[in-house]
């Protein structure tokens, strides 16, 4: 009741516009007077920005101001979401396509050391559209399967626009095309890393859970203990794992065949397994003292064993929550496993911190967007899933 | 004197309340009763402006609530509601100044209402001022709950089920608390409930509300005896007989003479009595009040107050 | 005085003497060396690093909190109320980015140094702060609220008095929450120039001297462990005051 009561309050008190348009609308506004690109004669000097007019060839230029002038005026008024999630994909289509022209159309021919790079005008407008998006996303509230259905089409599309060669020209792209094969290597190993670590947790946090949960005097210790092993900063845990691995390699026969050794991807594993723990085995607690007393004593009333309550009751009814666990580790390990590459475990870190070693940011670009967007993937994809079995279960 | 004059509130394509007239006498006590969804508390929720009225206009003492800011026109009206909606963060003691607070009285006035409060509702100032409302029972959280609405000595209070969350037993003392505040200090009161029961035991007069509109509003004599529709008699239940005579007392029926066995007090219900007849196979009780024999009450006559009134 | 509390000021007491003192514990770090490395972290003062690095951590979780804290409040009356829903994605799609790549993508705006470890550090301690106000300020139970409204309270009057209180603890679990992923994130800021722990640990790695590695962690989980705790027993001190103990934990 209150919450109608407000909106219709301030329906009244701003009949045409929509605030939040307003607000996107600045943004947008201000992003056209910012550098659309960046040219720089070579990588790593100073670049100059260049403004949408100068930037883009004049059909081009003409062909983006008419979009985003379509693209602000749906977003100031309060037409239905739908139409605001099509115009802002829309917007957000032609920006990427036309970075891409804006490249091609300012390198020189035959120059192989000028680099074009995306200017804070495209990325706030990027910023500003994709606001949108997500604001009309979620108001339209979609359910799980559409969500992933979005993501898999926007991923296409990405794949396409990568595939078809129109972003060769920036300088992302060029600094991949110089390193392609250690892009997939990297790409290889950071995956590795980030659901290698995750499934390790799981094989070994949900039985250390479901004991947690029936020796009750064990609970709070051990939760406290996983508790302190997550205050240790990433980057110190990872360092400290060298020794003891390193000694495991010199001192325990075969060891060392099998890959451990005191740098490299070990210490890094480990390190990452160490900090999922917490999150699977205490959401195993959780799920499963959450379970319904009811539902126990009916199937203990029905003559289950232990085990069969385990597996056929508890378990299921704690799924969604253990799922949950899954969820916040996966994507924390896809970012943490970036900081592996500081002690020689690979990953896309290594573009990272290369990057800012050689303050060459289309470097840094490279290992960061895969890595961004690895993780928001995993999050959505996540999400919908948590989303599936915990309304499958309220049907019931 | 609280007039409510076509009042009216729509949220979107729903009527919750539907045109509603009706003028609540200073000192009443008007239980608003209906099932959920009836719009009963968004009535009563329009009185201090919870809720703004679509149409219509609520006036209190002659003077339209709309004339002064919300806020101001709720501190003058006292609110309690289900679960009591105490402040878990402040002790007994701020709970109940809070409106005092607001409305800038001084330190040494809060106190001492704090305290007199407390006593009136049976809590020992002393061991009970500072205490933080989950150290008191559920019992005790409603009463500070409605000592805290009472604290700037309202001349109107709102109770939206202030009795819901209780059980039966503390339930009936705390309406007996009300009833017995209510007449001390005068004050009107509007009590929303979905409980006839309820209602009758406490309201001077009844609104029965069903699709947000007003069904009936009268006494509960007349609501048992005339009930204006079916839904009505149907909220009323079948027991409409006892009803009637648990509205009366056996004083008001004592005639000369004697009876035997055990006697019943004066002040009971009619339909304690009744029951006592027809459990003991007597035909007349003997009367007592404070004590002393005053004369004998006799089934015939419970009988006829029991049929419907001509 | 219980065991947890003695094992904390134990902590406390070794983490003080070692910063004031560092050589008077070379005989623990000793073993971890080869070929006669240092033992001691040489290139700059342990201390300095130390205060450097709450320093940068304190001001970047003060300013987030302010903002946060401060955006919270704003969608969540009125007239912000349009934002709502918006800026719950938004706190959403901002967990899944990764501290070093907040941290990284901050150099090119302002370079190498302080400067952008303290926007990265900032930025990444707004989302968990915000999104607890959030829970915090919409969680409140309804009752209260609704009484505080029949009551006569204004808007600014319910924040203060009701909203805020209540939400409290909820807040400061995310400044707790904020505070220790800070602390972590500052030392990865060593990559990008900026003075706190990480550059012991980076040494360490650089020169493979484990002792290094190890003051530089050790130094910084300490330091965890200890605001940690003590963020938590003022949360629960207010949790229990207010009695709503089954709130918080939420």
């Amino acid at each position: 009741m209150t919450t109608a009561d407000t909106t219709s309050q301030s329906r009244a008190a701003w009949p045409a516009f929509d605030k939040l348009g307003v607000l996107i609308a600045l943004i947008a506004a201000a992003a056209v007077f910012l550098p659309f690109a960046v040219f720089r004669a070579n990588r790593i000097v100073l670049g100059e920005g260049l403004l949408i007019p100068s930037a883009l060839s004049s059909p081009s230029a003409v062909l983006l101001g008419l979009v985003l002038l379509i693209g602000v005026a749906t977003m100031l008024l309060r037409v239905n979401p739908l139409a605001k999630l099509g115009v802002g994909f829309l917007v957000l289509a032609t920006l990427f396509v036309l970075i891409g022209q804006s490249a091609t159309f300012l390198t020189p021919p035959d120059n192989t050391f000028a680099r074009v790079s995306p200017g804070a005008g495209f990325w706030l407008l990027t910023f500003a559209f994709a606001l949108l998006v997500t604001d009309a996303l979620t108001r339209l509230k979609f359910g799980p399967w559409q969500r992933i259905t979005i993501l898999a089409l926007v991923g296409v599309a990405m794949a396409a626009l990568l595939w078809s060669g129109a972003w060769n020209d920036l300088s992302i792209l060029k600094e991949f095309a110089n390193r392609a094969p250690a892009f997939w290597a990297e790409a290889r190993t950071h995956l590795l890393l980030a659901f290698g670590s995750v499934a390790i947790a799981i094989l070994a946090g949900v039985p250390l859970g479901i004991l947690l949960y029936r020796v009750k005097p064990l609970r709070a210790a051990v939760l406290n203990t996983l508790n302190i092993v997550q205050t240790i900063p990433s980057i110190a845990l990872f360092g400290l794992l060298i020794a003891p691995l390193a000694w495991v390699a010199a001192n325990v026969p075969g060891a060392s065949a099998i890959g451990i050794s005191g740098i490299g991807i070990a210490p890094a594993m480990v390190a990452l397994f160490a900090y999922s723990l917490l999150p699977i085995v205490s959401n195993t607690v959780v799920g499963l003292v959450n379970v319904p007393e009811a539902a126990n004593d009916a199937a203990r009333g029905m003559g289950m064993t232990n085990r069969q309550r385990l597996f056929s009751v508890e378990l299921p009814l704690a799924f969604p929550v253990i799922l949950t666990g899954i969820r916040i580790v996966l994507v924390q390990n896809i970012g943490l496993a970036t900081i592996a590459a500081l002690i020689g475990g690979g990953g896309f870190g290594v573009f990272v911190f290369q990057g800012i070693g050689q303050t060459a940011m289309d470097l840094v670009l490279l290992g960061a967007v895969p890595t961004v967007a690895l993780a928001f993937a995993a999050a959505v994809v996540l999400d919908a899933f948590v989303e599936m079995v915990s309304t499958r279960e309220r049907a019931q | 004197m609280i007039e409510i004059q076509e009042l009216t509130k729509v949220y979107g394509e729903t009527t919750v309340v539907d045109r509603v007239s009706l003028t609540i006498g200073a000192g009443e006590l008007c239980a608003i009763v209906g099932t959920s969804g009836s719009g009963k508390t968004t009535l009563m929720r329009m009185v201090n402006r919870l809720v703004e009225p679509t149409a219509g206009k609520v006036l209190i003492d002659g003077q339209d609530t709309r004339d002064v800011p919300a806020y101001e026109l709720r501190r003058r009206i006292g609110y309690a509601i289900q679960g009591h909606g105490l402040f878990p963060h402040r002790t007994v003691g701020q709970n109940i100044g809070t409106v005092p607070h607001l409305l800038g009285w001084e330190k040494s006035r809060i106190t001492k209402r704090v305290d007199e409060l407390l006593s009136l509702f049976q809590l020992d100032p002393a061991q009970f001022r500072d205490r933080m409302p989950n150290e008191l029972s559920g019992g005790q959280q409603q009463r500070v709950g409605v000592a805290r609405a009472l604290a700037a000595e309202p001349n109107i209070l709102l109770m939206d089920e202030p009795f819901g969350a209780l059980d039966p037993v503390i339930r009936s003392k705390a309406q007996d608390d009300l009833l017995a505040i209510q007449k001390r200090f005068n004050t009107t009161v509007v009590l929303v409930t979905h409980d006839m029961e309820e209602a009758i035991h406490l309201g001077s007069r009844i609104a029965v509300m069903d699709g947000g509109k007003l069904l009936q509003y009268a006494t509960p004599q007349e609501i048992i005896a005339n009930p204006a529709t079916d839904f009505v008699a149907e909220l009323i239940g079948g027991d409409r007989p006892f009803r009637m005579l648990s509205l009366a007392k056996v004083l008001s029926l004592v005639e000369p003479g004697e009876a035997a066995g055990d006697p019943i007090s004066a002040g009971a219900s009619l339909r304690e009595a009744y029951a006592e007849c027809l459990w003991s196979g007597r035909e007349a009780l003997p009367v007592i009040e404070d004590g002393k024999l005053i004369g004998r009450i006799s089934r015939n006559d419970l009988a006829r107050c029991a049929a419907r009134p001509s | 005085m219980s065991i947890g509390l003695v094992i904390r000021l134990l902590v406390l007491a070794l983490l003080v003497g070692f910063l004031v003192s560092p050589e008077s514990f070379a005989f623990v770090f000793e073993p971890l060396t080869k070929n006669n490395q240092p033992v001691i972290y040489n290139q700059g003062s342990l201390l300095d690093l130390t205060l450097n690095h709450l320093l940068i951590v304190a001001i970047a979780t003060a300013l987030a909190t302010t903002v946060a804290v401060g955006l919270a409040i704003l969608v969540t009356r009125p007239f912000g109320a349009e934002f709502l829903p918006l800026s719950r994605s938004l706190a959403n799609v901002g967990q899944t980015f990764p501290p070093v790549a907040v941290l990284a993508l901050a150099v090119p705006m302002l370079g190498f140094g302080t400067a952008p470890t303290l926007v990265a550090l900032f930025l990444y301690g707004l989302l968990p702060i915000f999104e607890n106000t959030l829970t915090g300020l919409t969680g409140l139970p309804p009752t209260v609220t609704e009484a505080a409204r029949g009551m006569g309270m204004t808007g600014g009057q319910r924040l203060v008095r009701v909203e805020l209180p209540l939400a409290l603890p909820v807040i400061l679990a995310g400044v707790r929450l904020s505070t220790v992923i800070s602390l972590a994130t500052a030392t990865i800021g060593s990559t990008v120039a900026a003075r706190t722990l990480g550059e012991v640990i980076i040494a360490g790695l650089l020169s493979s001297n484990t002792a290094f590695v190890l003051q530089g962690g050790l130094i910084v989980g300490a330091l965890a462990v200890l605001i940690y705790d003590g963020l938590s027993a003022i949360e629960r001190a207010l949790t229990r005051r207010t009695g709503q103990g089954a709130r918080a934990n939420a």
